[in-house]
């Protein structure tokens, strides 16, 4: 018997939220130990929430961007247990009324399209880290992190493969990236996923039992845990064994998922809707005016890269990999209608810059403008693409405009035929030797009279004109 | 007179005067205190002597003419154990906070605290706010000023106790299930419960957080309204605050008469199992309410019957909530000697809290528990529902409902101690304005043979407190019931 694998993903994302979900504490990454609390994400007796309308509004844009309803009346909830980096003992979330449900998002995948549904995208409040030492120091926990603002977003079992779950993954955290709702950083925690896995006969329509997978903090562990974990199941089931429901980690170490704890374990977290919270009530004309704000998709943004400018995949694929670089692309577009050559320069020489000095793309020293007049001087050939990469990392580095640049070190590009010519007759005349080559049949010689012009010019010499006046005049 | 005797009203205008001096003030509350305290035990917490002395020096070194835009000043006001204080220990009644001293104030303390009043010191109450009668204090009971055998009512019976033994002014305490009125009757005090939403409960260490409300103990109408104009308003810090107007509360209770007032009766309040003596002392209130000019017509609240089943589900899941973060991680008591963390967490919790506390919590997981939720917790949120539709009929009708405040007067300490039922039975006139989150207020209207004091319950629309307040005022200068003090011994 042949099996299908049947994934839903969680995903925990934290939002970038200046303050914390329910009090106005920091929600920066690092800090020492308790540095970012106060007494309602400490838990402290009395302390009551108070709901974040940056939170909410993240949830609702991106509830929008994955064409899910938004609820108009949506509720917070407890969820009880305990846990030392729980300070209240229960976590505040979203039950049986979430912010967000019912959406989906469209994946691209060796070409062809398939949607994965979205069950639903709920606000909850994170929890702290608890820190163990050795056995003679104890534990401690640390509650920065307590009450850091979380959309959790669960898919329906549409997922079928790990290379599956990864497309979703990475489309979810572009568009998460691309709203600039959550900074998309597995390692560090900020977007963390949970795939839940079962097999089923193929052509069947039931569920088998899942398998809920945890610790997986980068994109290459959801592939090894996943296929893990199907290669797992298909075996204990070819062997006639049968699944439990369990929760199992995946060990980096030893490649391979281990059990964390079974159904018998599981909670009865007691939900009820938090009566320290009214429920939120949002209005339409203000979800409107969101949906009006989502920004194009980077998906969608890919493809009118390729359809309008004409751009190869590759580079549609790495100029939309982040918002601000295809928001610079385009801005030079708007002023300097050559996609191409923007596109090649932007995704060699800029890129190289910014990499060096590690600055973003959205404050790079080169604006848009700086950039686009240099380009206008390789295009109209003032001087010639080599002289432009030449002179970039100093327009990078100083303020100077590419023309000044150009005329302060005396680079313009000698495009007059005249002098050209006078300098193309003396170089034939001081060789003649490889003009006889040349004429013989061995055309590989041009390159030597180029570059001798070249040398003769100082560089300055329009390539191409010289090629054209040189082929002229060897041929008569 | 001792200035102890003095209403708030009477105290604020001789201070304003310049008759007395805070240093005076704070000098008679202390010796009030050490000569009746060791008898009531109103307190957990009395604030230190010396630091108060300190600070009414000043105030009366610099005050000037600002006693005069601020009538709350120096004031020496007690505040029920469970509101916390910062600097102040806040214990909760119970071993589980021990000790604990808040880094902040409360909304409703920090307004007091802007008003330059005196915290005299945190008063003493059921664990958690979770009785009728202080004996489920951590701390032991207080005792009642009137019969100092019997029990002060409960959970804010130190600050009853403390208003009616003159250890305090005024006196803040919380109200949940009646725990401000019961308390109040049991005392001969003015207690009021504001309407759900009207003062913040930032602070207030919560028990049944959609019920709980801070509110005022007085000795008389007037001083409840001058509180209530302190501590009431919006909050941002509390989601369930409200956001409306807040009036003057003072305005009109000069006015000696009620009417064009309606006042309702409802029948269910007047049943079986209410005492012959708190029965015709509550009528004969009403009678005075109908002599001042109110009209006086029965009216029908039919779920009465099933408040307290509602409440005891609904206030019991909360908490079992509201009480996970006492867990010995963070602060309060921990248990020692324990292995790994379970064991940390059970002998900590088993330890930390009262029969009472872990009764009410176990009835409160079990309400929510997979499975039941709906049996018991959404079928008591359904039914919360028609208990306030009910007052939502009768109030088309009247304007206030006056009813008793307890079955009883102040019963004997060890009494119902053993039988959790009968204790929660004491509860059952007060329950259902908590469950409609109506504005109450408790205030005398007779004594029994036995000498101990009757109450009666005023209840008004959602945010009319000045029309409880009102009427409770000239029924309170109509009659002298204020006037008899107890004497402690």
């Amino acid at each position: 018997m042949t099996f299908e694998p049947v994934i839903g993903i969680e995903v925990h994302a934290q939002l970038r939220t200046r303050s914390k979900m329910f009090c106005g504490c920091a929600t920066a990454f690092g800090l020492p130990p308790n540095a970012q609390t106060c007494p309602v994400c400490l838990g402290l007796p009395g302390a009551l929430p108070v709901v974040n309308a940056r939170a909410v509004e993240m949830a609702v844009r991106t509830g929008l961007a994955l064409n899910c309803t938004v609820r108009a009346t949506n509720q917070f909830a407890r969820k009880n247990y305990f846990y030392p980096d729980l300070p209240k003992g229960y976590q505040i979330s979203q039950y049986d009324l979430p912010i967000c449900e019912h959406g989906w998002i469209a994946l691209t995948l060796n070409g062809t399209t398939k949607t994965v549904g979205i069950r639903r995208a709920h606000l909850e409040e994170d929890a702290g880290k608890n820190l163990h030492a050795d056995q003679r120091t104890g534990s401690f926990v640390d509650l920065n992190r307590a009450g850091t603002p979380l959309l959790e977003i669960v898919t329906e079992p549409d997922v079928h493969s790990a290379e599956e779950a990864v497309t979703y993954l990475k489309s979810l955290r572009d568009v998460l990236m691309y709203l600039d709702v959550c900074d998309g950083n597995m390692e560090q925690g900020s977007l963390r996923c949970e795939p839940n896995l079962s097999l089923r006969p193929v052509g069947s329509d039931a569920l088998g039992t899942k398998v809920e997978l945890k610790n997986i903090n980068s994109f290459k562990f959801v592939k090894d845990a996943v296929e893990y974990e199907i290669a797992r199941q298909t075996k204990v089931l070819t062997e006639g064994g049968t699944i439990h429901q369990e929760t199992r980690l995946w060990d980096v170490n030893r490649g391979q998922t281990v059990v964390m704890r079974s159904k018998e374990d599981a909670h009865d977290y007691r939900y009820f809707p938090d009566p320290d919270l009214l429920p939120v009530s949002l209005d339409d004309a203000w979800v409107d005016g969101l949906r009006s704000t989502i920004q194009e998709l980077p998906k969608d943004r890919y493809q009118r890269f390729t359809s309008d400018y004409g751009l190869p995949d590759y580079d549609a694929g790495v100029l939309t990999s982040a918002r601000a670089l295809a928001d610079y692309f385009e801005a030079c577009v708007a002023l300097f209608a050559e996609p191409k050559i923007i596109s090649n320069f932007v995704m060699s020489e800029v890129l190289r810059e910014l990499n060096q000095s590690g600055s973003p793309v959205e404050s790079s020293p080169v604006s848009p403008e700086r950039l686009v007049e240099l380009l206008r001087l390789v295009h109209d050939g003032t001087i010639s693409l080599n002289v432009a990469k030449e002179l970039f990392p100093e327009l990078y580095a100083g303020d100077q405009s590419a023309t000044q640049l150009v005329e302060a070190k005396g680079l313009r590009q000698l495009s007059d035929e005249t002098e050209l010519q006078a300098l193309v007759d003396d170089v034939i005349e001081k060789h003649p030797a490889q003009v006889e080559q040349y004429q013989g049949g061995k055309e590989g010689v041009l390159g030597f009279f180029v570059g001798q012009v070249m040398k003769a010019s100082k560089g300055k010499a329009n390539p191409q004109k010289v090629n054209v006046l040189l082929k002229t005049r060897l041929s008569q | 007179m001792s200035l102890v005797k003095w209403t708030l009203k009477e105290l604020q205008d001789r201070f304003t005067r310049g008759d007395v001096s805070a240093t005076e003030i704070v000098r008679a509350y202390f010796l009030r205190i050490s000569v009746v305290e060791s008898k009531v035990k109103a307190y957990i917490t009395v604030n230190e002597k010396e630091s108060l002395l300190s600070a009414a020096r000043t105030l009366d070194e610099t005050m000037g003419t600002w006693r005069k835009t601020m009538p709350m000043m120096a004031m020496p006001i007690a505040i029920k154990d469970n509101i916390c204080t910062e600097g102040l220990p806040t214990t909760c009644g119970s071993r589980m906070l021990r000790g604990f001293i808040p880094p902040y104030d409360a909304t409703a303390v920090e307004a007091l605290r802007a008003h330059q009043c005196f915290f005299i010191g945190k008063t003493n109450l059921d664990e958690f706010g979770m009785g009728s009668s202080t004996e489920h204090s951590a701390f032991g009971p207080s005792r009642n000023p009137w019969k100092l055998t019997c029990v002060p009512g409960g959970s804010s019976g130190g600050s009853a106790a403390a208003v009616a033994a003159d250890e305090c002014v005024a006196a803040l305490g919380t109200d949940t299930g009646g725990s401000i009125r019961q308390p109040a009757a049991c005392c001969g005090v003015v207690g009021l419960k504001p309407t759900y939403g009207r003062v913040s409960r930032y602070g207030l260490i919560a028990f049944a957080s959609s019920l709980d409300q801070i509110g005022p103990i007085t000795k008389d109408v007037m001083d409840a309204a001058l509180m209530l104009n302190v501590i009431a308003g919006h909050d941002p810090r509390d989601s369930t605050s409200a956001n409306g107007p807040v009036p003057d509360f003072t305005r009109g209770l000069k006015k000696k008469d009620v009417k064009k007032l309606k006042i309702g009766v409802p029948a269910e309040f007047f049943g079986e199992g209410v005492d012959q003596e708190v029965h015709d002392a509550v009528c004969h209130a009403i009678a005075v309410l109908e002599e001042l000019g109110g009209t006086v017509q029965e009216v029908s609240l039919p779920h009465t019957g099933v408040a307290v089943a509602t409440y005891y589900l609904v206030a019991t899941a909360e908490a079992s909530s509201n009480l996970a973060r006492y867990d010995g991680v963070k602060y309060g008591f921990r248990a020692k000697e324990s292995h790994d963390l379970l064991e940390m967490y059970r002998a900590t919790r088993q330890e930390g809290f009262g029969p009472e506390v872990k009764r009410r919590i176990m009835l409160g997981t079990y309400a929510l528990s997979s499975g039941y939720y709906d049996a018991y917790y959404a079928k008591a949120q359904a039914v919360r529902t028609l208990i306030r539709q009910d007052f939502e009929r009768a109030f088309e009708d009247v304007d206030v409902l006056v009813t008793p405040v307890t079955p009883t007067t102040a019963f004997q300490l060890g009494e119902k101690i053993e039988d959790p039922l009968q204790m929660y039975l004491s509860d059952l006139f007060t329950l259902s304005a908590s469950l409609a989150g109506l504005p109450a207020i408790s205030l005398p209207c007779g004594f029994s043979r036995e000498g101990l004091p009757i109450g009666v319950q005023l209840m008004g629309r959602p945010f009319e407190e000045e029309v409880i307040l009102r009427a409770a005022r000239a029924y309170e200068l109509a009659t002298t019931w204020r006037q008899k003090r107890p004497r402690i011994r």
